[in-house]
């Protein structure tokens, strides 16, 4: 299987002749959205030619195109079950510039994928167009096999957004209040029962952090903050885990830690999609990547996406360093 | 693994927290007690037309007389200071209800906002009074102009995209110009009986009949919908992102919480005043902030915290003859400065040790 992957590969990397070198103000404003710059967009500087604009869109359709020929080729369709999340030819912009552009990607039950992708290029975008926090210009996205317009099964999903974006810091919430929340949608208008409370106890044991639940949030570290949310994702019994940048200001060893358990949690069967600046630590770990500038660069598995170069079209540099030891 | 962390809880502290655990308690169940009494209150006074209410409400007045004999004061004897306080204790329970919500979503300035919105209800009430002849209260206008103007705020919001001030700055003043500009109009047409002044700035005076049993209604529906929602709305104020992504309607239960916020607002108005009232849905609720360790236990205190204001606001008030909306500002006030002097005691203490 791998090596029909390969091949198709091959032939992905033979339309490159067609590329052509950009212009993209609008990229060049879009990456700006992120404010922080960082290292990509200073390794992007001196080389914006090698970037393409149109032609890695077309070459990434057409790897789709073939799987959805020869569904034998994807690694689990032979099983019934639909995937957890399906965006045919999703597209998005804020005003006139894109930041999705004709996206289309299937994440199949226990996969880890990781979302990658300089600064501004969209993957916070895709990820909410995922979860339905936005509505695609055009475009479907399915969740479960579900129009996520229609999907309505509370706490399958459960979501870690990035730390700027919660309360978690000002107001006065424990680690139980927050954990507790993932049965909020379950209990609904309902008290909450006494197998609720079970629910979040062992959820809290889990990410191991029964000793804080008394804490207020905002009186944990970052590590502790973000297993407190991944506690609360496995108390809503979220089948699908989506991670935005968790470990951004988390010191190097709570770091490990954190992805240790989502590789637990993955191994359990929880479906995960991470979105991390960090390309050593997604390549380590997950094991199917998505890379994407705007267009999706590369979808596939951890390997042929190191042998690839999508790395280089979509941060439109050349020789990053890529820790990598399976 | 690194981050686990049990370190044993000292005798002390446990028995600290027990401590304030039964101190809330007691708060909670006396201002809980307080309300109830003072809902019968407004329920026999609502009543009075059959005879074992009307003996109730006797009796009621007759502990009143005898509070006043006890007290040396001229206050407890006569119903309608009774219906005032009846009315500030129960804004005392449900304004820093909504408003822990308000606060925690970073949205205090809501409620200065409606309050204003309600101000041109006010106006729109009087001249609508004053040329139909029609007998309705003048709070009934106000309320529904002011939910009229949260549903508005939030359609603004959404459109403008962000939850920035600004929309809410632009009707916060563009309401109060309409009600000043309808008011000075309608002084010049028609002769308005009621003291403006009474709204802008709180009054004993003008808690109607008709106020008090509007704030009781309120109270209990607000109570009542907070109590149903109070997981839902947690949720959103917390982190609303994922609310969405876990289902929840976030976009109603925000417009639930506006409308409410606009009700209490109506409601608290008659007492503190247009330009006083956001001071109770804030500031009990900044001084539970400082000391509460839970979400739950900001609720609890910044009730506690909120009727306190309430009550000294009213003994300071009737004592020396001011007004009870400056006076239980302050009060409140007071209680936030001793809140953030006792939680930075307590941070020192617990540095130390």
């Amino acid at each position: 299987m791998a090596t029909v992957r390969r091949g198709l590969l091959e032939r992905v990397a033979s339309y490159r002749p067609s590329l052509r070198p950009t212009s993209s103000d609008d990229r060049e404003a879009e990456r700006s959205e992120d404010g922080g710059g960082g290292r990509e967009s200073t390794d992007q500087a001196g080389n914006e030619g090698e970037r393409a604009e149109n032609g890695g869109d077309e070459t990434h359709t057409r790897v789709e195109d073939e799987r959805d020929k020869h569904p034998g080729v994807r690694d689990s369709t032979e099983s019934p079950v639909p995937p957890v999340v399906s965006l045919e030819d999703v597209t998005f912009a804020y005003g006139d510039a894109d930041a999705v552009r004709d996206v289309t990607l299937r994440i199949e039950p226990g996969e880890f994928l990781g979302l990658i992708g300089p600064n501004g290029s969209g993957k916070t975008t895709l990820l909410h167009l995922m979860l339905g926090l936005l509505e695609p210009d055009s475009g479907t996205v399915e969740l479960f096999g579900q129009p996520v317009e229609a999907f309505d099964e509370r706490g399958r999903i459960g979501y870690v957004s990035q730390q700027a974006t919660n309360r978690g810091s000002t107001m006065p919430v424990t680690v139980r209040e927050a954990v507790t929340m993932g049965r909020f949608a379950h209990a609904g208008f309902s008290r909450l029962t006494d197998r609720d409370r079970e629910i979040v106890e062992e959820a809290l044991e889990t990410v191991e952090i029964s000793g804080l639940a008394d804490r207020r949030v905002n009186q944990l570290s970052g590590g502790q903050r973000q297993r407190t949310y991944i506690a609360r994702a496995l108390a809503s019994e979220a089948d699908l885990l989506a991670l935005d940048e968790p470990t951004v200001g988390v010191d190097a060893e709570s770091r490990d830690a954190f992805y240790r358990l989502l590789d637990s949690l993955n191994a359990s069967g929880i479906t995960i999609v991470l979105i991390e600046h960090d390309i050593g630590v997604v390549t380590d770990r997950a094991e199917r990547i998505a890379c994407i500038n705007t267009e999706l660069f590369h979808h596939g598995d951890t390997e042929s996406f190191v042998e690839s170069d999508a790395l280089e079209k979509a941060y439109g540099a050349t020789g990053r360093v890529v820790h990598h030891h399976h | 693994m690194s981050e686990r962390v049990s370190e044993p809880v000292p005798e002390t502290e446990t028995s600290r927290r027990s401590l304030r655990r039964t101190l809330e308690r007691v708060g909670l169940g006396l201002t809980a007690a307080l309300a109830v009494a003072m809902l019968a209150f407004i329920a026999l006074d609502w009543l009075r037309g059959f005879p074992p209410a009307d003996l109730l409400f006797g009796q009621f007045m007759v502990v009143g007389q005898w509070m006043d004999y006890y007290l040396g004061t001229n206050v407890f004897r006569h119903p309608f200071m009774w219906r005032a306080i009846a009315t500030g204790v129960l804004i005392g329970v449900a304004a820093p209800l909504v408003g822990t919500y308000l606060v925690h979503r970073q949205m205090a300035l809501i409620g200065e906002t409606l309050a204003h919105t309600a101000f041109a209800g006010v106006a729109i009430g009087l001249v609508v009074i004053a040329f139909t002849g029609w007998t309705g209260s003048l709070l009934l206008v106000a309320l529904v102009v002011s939910v009229i103007g949260a549903l508005g705020l939030q359609w603004l919001v959404e459109r403008t995209n962000t939850y920035g001030d600004v929309p809410i700055a632009i009707v916060l003043s563009g309401s109060f110009a309409v009600g000043t500009l309808i008011i000075s109009w309608g002084r010049d047409v028609i002769s308005i009986a009621i003291s403006i002044e009474g709204f802008l700035f709180g009054s004993l005076a003008i808690v109607t009949v008709e106020g008090a049993r509007m704030m009781a209604v309120l109270t209990v529906a607000v109570v009542a919908v907070v109590a149903i929602t109070y997981k839902q709305l947690l949720f959103i104020t917390f982190d609303e992102q994922a609310a969405h992504v876990a289902q929840l309607n976030v976009t109603w239960y925000n417009t639930l919480l506006i409308v409410m916020t606009a009700v209490v607002v109506v409601g608290a108005m008659q007492i503190l005043g247009v330009i006083l009232v956001a001071a109770m849905l804030v500031v009990p609720v900044a001084a539970a902030s400082q000391l509460a360790h839970s979400f739950r236990e900001t609720l609890v205190l910044s009730i506690c915290f909120g009727q306190l204001s309430i009550l000294g606001g009213f003994a300071f008030s009737i004592s020396q003859g001011l007004p009870p909306g400056g006076s239980i500002v302050v009060v409140a006030i007071a209680i936030y400065l001793l809140a953030i002097l006792a939680s930075s005691r307590s941070v020192t203490a617990l540095s130390t040790h």
